[in-house]
């Protein structure tokens, strides 16, 4: 590792917006060939750094040099001409363009003017085999590959621009194991080249396994930059959310499943035999009952999603029935859904659960004020008592109703879109990846509350990529493989090595 | 919060007031309001009378745009409006009584109405592209139109009809207190109801809005259907007005000028957050242009230039993008400075 000239070195950054000091005195070195984790929970200022280096948010005091030279970056493009490159934890690309358009989006080789066709299919086809993926066809739209692939494009179209700097935002929050694998051959494969990598993720094994040095953040203050070899997880977690050693034990082994099982003797809550829709899931039978939790275990893109979609109506089955508490039931929409006491928190936060631009109280109340119909508005009074009993149960921070959501982080986001439904007293909650991309403290928090809702007696759909969350919560795992229900096991002291185990044999 | 809906609207503001001062030095009685007859004269009452059908539409357009839509045809309804009115008037056998004027209120109404329905079918059922939607309508309904004055100018003679363009009430022109009537409903309507928080969720993002269980095809049909209400007001005020109905003509543009209000008023094209009061404001503003085209004595060759700069300036005093430009070249003897500041410290 080249200790001489770091290829970033940023001394006492500050950056402060309205009411916050998102960043106070923070430095941050980032050499040649290193993996560098920036570890720290959400709202710690991790984002707002990035944001910095690539030249989204302008920084009120403090210095960035880049291999040695002064700098600053006005602008995103600034900071790309610089070497800098990003990917970010939502794809930023274009969906409705093909691979080889993307990779070279602006870049295109060009003969006499015009694009130059050949060229962009040869270029691109290079760089996809520099990263193992030659098995996508440039020419094919970016959105018929999953979300994996285009996150890996999207790193395709940093090493086309030979970036010197490469940031990767959450960039395996949506991957499958055997994917993580792929990417962080791809990520060594770019260290030995002596690319410097700036690496961002809540799985901490991960950051273990890629890492060569982490710098921690906490509320926007600089806790100190680490060798990831000399620093243990529990050290690691104790700084990042500043709580000593004893007290994280306790958390981390609190949201044990404490609950007995129910009697099968009772209707369960939702039957659904044999639904499926063309060309998505097909026989899924699933019956979830009062209090209890049921998990569905898959890899990604194994059609968890879609089984929640097809039982909230947000796709309409083609095949199979429904019976909600023992009766039959067509379940059209969404909003049929919910008159049906049933509630659906999306994975996809941004495109599919925020109004970006309304305030946290819009959002808390929306899925209630929908439900009401537009005439007969939630008084203002209830939305308050609403909204202040939520913030207070979930610590949503800041703690202000009258705050854009688009302006909280992930896991504050995420717990209003909890309350958005938990207003509802749904009587069967589906949460699809509740804990994604969103720090340790709220992931506690959320798996807590889970717990404690199936303890009232709701009954919840629980989809998680993380083995180990959806063992540790749920009653029953349903294995989802290929786009169909292959298992149903009971969880008593069921292993993540016997989940897998039915998953990979679940076929053969 | 409050700072930031008082920040948007401050230009167009702030604008308005700078035009209403242009004229008033220009004209030293311009701001001046007398009575006489017991009416309320001035040029101030001229740009509110004169520009109450903008405003209107302006109002309706608002909503509309706010749900990611667009209503091309409100000029087309303003001429079905006028023209199912002033039909029936001249058709009836008493064409002077005010059940008469009552009844043609009622029927361009509820032809509003009917239109409004059409749009909003189009859009939330069929999911045909709003801009496309309702140009079926902007082109046909002109035509309708036509069809129902065969092709003439109808002119009617009705003191009834001819108040709601014309009449005083109050020492005020009727035509305003009518616009302040909806502005009132429209405000009550989205404010004191949920329906204008629902409208900007679906302007936002209509996937999320969906899973949230709302219900954006009536939330979609309400802001057509109010956009066409709004038109057809202002059709019946405009024909009212010249007491004739004029197929061709009546409304001519008026979208266009509708949409300029809600921009210049503050609201996004791209749907979402809206203001009813930046609208009413940015109507007010290009009528005032108009009126201070004739005080400053602007050759009619360059009346529709000088607009558009008026027009430019503002939406630019508006983008973040050129508030950001204007404030670094405010700050630009400054840098020099800095870097001076910088080399000590590098020392």
């Amino acid at each position: 590792m080249n200790e001489s000239v770091p290829v970033v070195e940023m001394t006492d950054i500050a950056i402060g917006f309205p009411g916050v000091k998102a960043l106070d005195g923070v430095n941050f070195r980032l050499f040649q060939g290193e993996v560098h984790a920036l570890m720290g929970e959400n709202g710690a200022g991790k984002s707002t750094l990035i944001k910095a280096l690539t030249g989204v948010y302008t920084i009120d005091s403090g210095t960035m040099t880049v291999l040695g030279e002064r700098k600053q970056f006005p602008t995103p493009a600034a900071s790309q001409a610089a070497g800098i490159s990003t990917v970010y934890q939502e794809v930023n690309l274009c969906p409705n363009l093909t691979v080889e358009e993307n990779v070279l989006l602006g870049r295109e080789p060009r003969r006499r003017g015009s694009i130059d066709w050949k060229g962009v299919r040869s270029r691109t086809r290079e760089v996809l085999a520099e990263l193992h993926l030659d098995h996508v066809d440039p020419g094919s739209l970016l959105s018929s590959h999953s979300i994996a692939v285009q996150q890996l494009i999207a790193i395709a179209r940093s090493v086309e621009i030979n970036a010197k700097v490469l940031i990767l935002d959450e960039p395996t929050s949506s991957l499958d194991a055997d994917e993580v694998n792929q990417l962080f051959r791809v990520i060594r494969d770019l260290r030995e080249r002596g690319v410097a990598i700036l690496f961002v993720s809540h799985f901490l094994e991960q950051v273990y396994e890629i890492s060569d040095r982490m710098t921690v953040l906490r509320n926007g203050k600089l806790v100190g930059e680490y060798m990831t070899r000399d620093l243990s997880r529990m050290n690691l977690i104790s700084k990042m959310i500043g709580k000593e050693l004893e007290a994280l034990a306790e958390l981390d082994h609190a949201p044990a499943r404490t609950r007995a099982r129910t009697g099968s003797g009772v209707t369960p809550f939702l039957e659904a035999s044999g639904i499926g829709r063309k060309g998505s899931v097909s026989d899924v039978n699933l019956s979830i009952y009062p209090g209890e939790v049921v998990g569905l275990a898959g890899l990604l893109g194994a059609g968890r999603t879609e089984i929640a979609r097809l039982i909230f109506g947000a796709d309409k089955a083609d095949e199979g029935s429904i019976k909600i508490k023992g009766v039959g039931q067509k379940v059209r929409s969404p909003r049929a859904a919910i008159d049906k006491r049933i509630g659906f928190c999306s994975e996809d936060r941004k495109e599919e659960g925020l109004i970006g631009d309304l305030s946290v109280r819009d959002n808390l109340v929306l899925a209630m004020q929908a439900s009401k119909g537009w005439a007969r508005r939630v008084p203002r009074r209830i939305q308050d008592e609403l909204v202040a009993e939520y913030i207070a149960t979930l610590d949503i921070r800041p703690a202000n109703p009258d705050a854009l959501i688009r302006n909280l982080s992930g896991g504050n986001q995420q717990k209003v879109l909890l309350a958005r439904w938990l207003v509802t007293s749904p009587e069967l909650l589906i949460l699809d990846e509740p804990t994604r991309g969103i720090d340790i403290g709220a992931k506690t928090q959320i798996q807590k509350l889970v717990n404690s809702l199936a303890t009232e007696g709701m009954s919840i759909l629980f989809i998680s990529s993380e083995l180990e969350e959806v063992l540790r919560l749920s009653d029953r795992v349903a294995v989802i493989k290929d786009r169909k229900m292959v298992a149903e096991i009971k969880n008593d002291d069921v292993s993540v090595e016997d989940v897998m185990t039915v998953i990979a044999g679940g076929t053969q | 919060m409050k700072s930031l809906l008082k920040n948007r609207l401050a230009w167009p503001v702030i604008a308005l007031a700078a035009l209403l001062l242009l004229n008033q030095i220009f004209r030293p009685d311009f701001l001046a309001l007398r009575m006489q007859d017991g009416h309320l004269y001035g040029s101030l009452i001229d740009i509110m009378r004169n520009g109450a059908p903008t405003i209107l539409i302006a109002l309706g357009m608002t909503l509309v745009i706010a749900a990611r839509g667009i209503d091309l045809s409100v000029g087309a309804i303003v001429a079905i409006a006028g023209a199912g009115s002033c039909a029936y008037i001249a058709a009836s056998p008493e064409p002077a009584s005010p059940v008469t004027a009552a009844m043609a209120v009622l029927i361009a109404v509820l032809a509003g109405l009917l239109l409004g329905v059409w749009n909003g079918f189009l859009v939330s059922t069929i999911g045909v592209q709003p801009i496309i939607a309702t140009l079926v309508l902007m082109t046909a309904g002109r035509g309708i139109a036509q069809l129902i004055t065969d092709g003439q100018i109808i002119s009617v003679s009705n003191d009834h009809y001819k108040a709601i363009g014309a009449g005083y009430l109050f020492t005020l022109p009727v035509s305003i207190l009518i616009t302040a009537a909806v502005f009132t409903l429209a405000t009550v309507l989205t404010r004191r109801t949920a329906l204008g928080t629902l409208i900007e969720a679906v302007g936002i993002n209509p996937v999320a809005s969906r899973l949230a269980g709302l219900r954006s095809r009536n939330i979609i049909w309400i802001v057509y259907i109010f956009s066409a209400f709004c038109a057809a007001i202002a059709g019946l005020m405009i024909s009212s007005n010249v007491t004739a109905a004029d197929a061709n003509n009546a409304g001519l543009y008026i979208e266009m000028d509708a949409i300029l209000a809600v921009v210049i008023g503050g609201t996004s094209l791209a749907g979402g957050r809206y203001t009813l009061v930046g609208t009413v404001v940015g109507a007010f503003i290009i009528q005032t242009l108009t009126t201070t085209v004739y005080t400053l004595g602007i050759p009619p060759e360059v009346t529709l230039v000088f607009k558009a700069l008026v027009v430019l300036t503002v939406c630019l005093l508006q983008a973040p993008k050129a508030r950001n430009l204007l404030r670094s070249l405010k700050a630009a003897p400054k840098p020099a400075a800095k870097e001076a500041a910088k080399e000590k410290v590098a020392i």
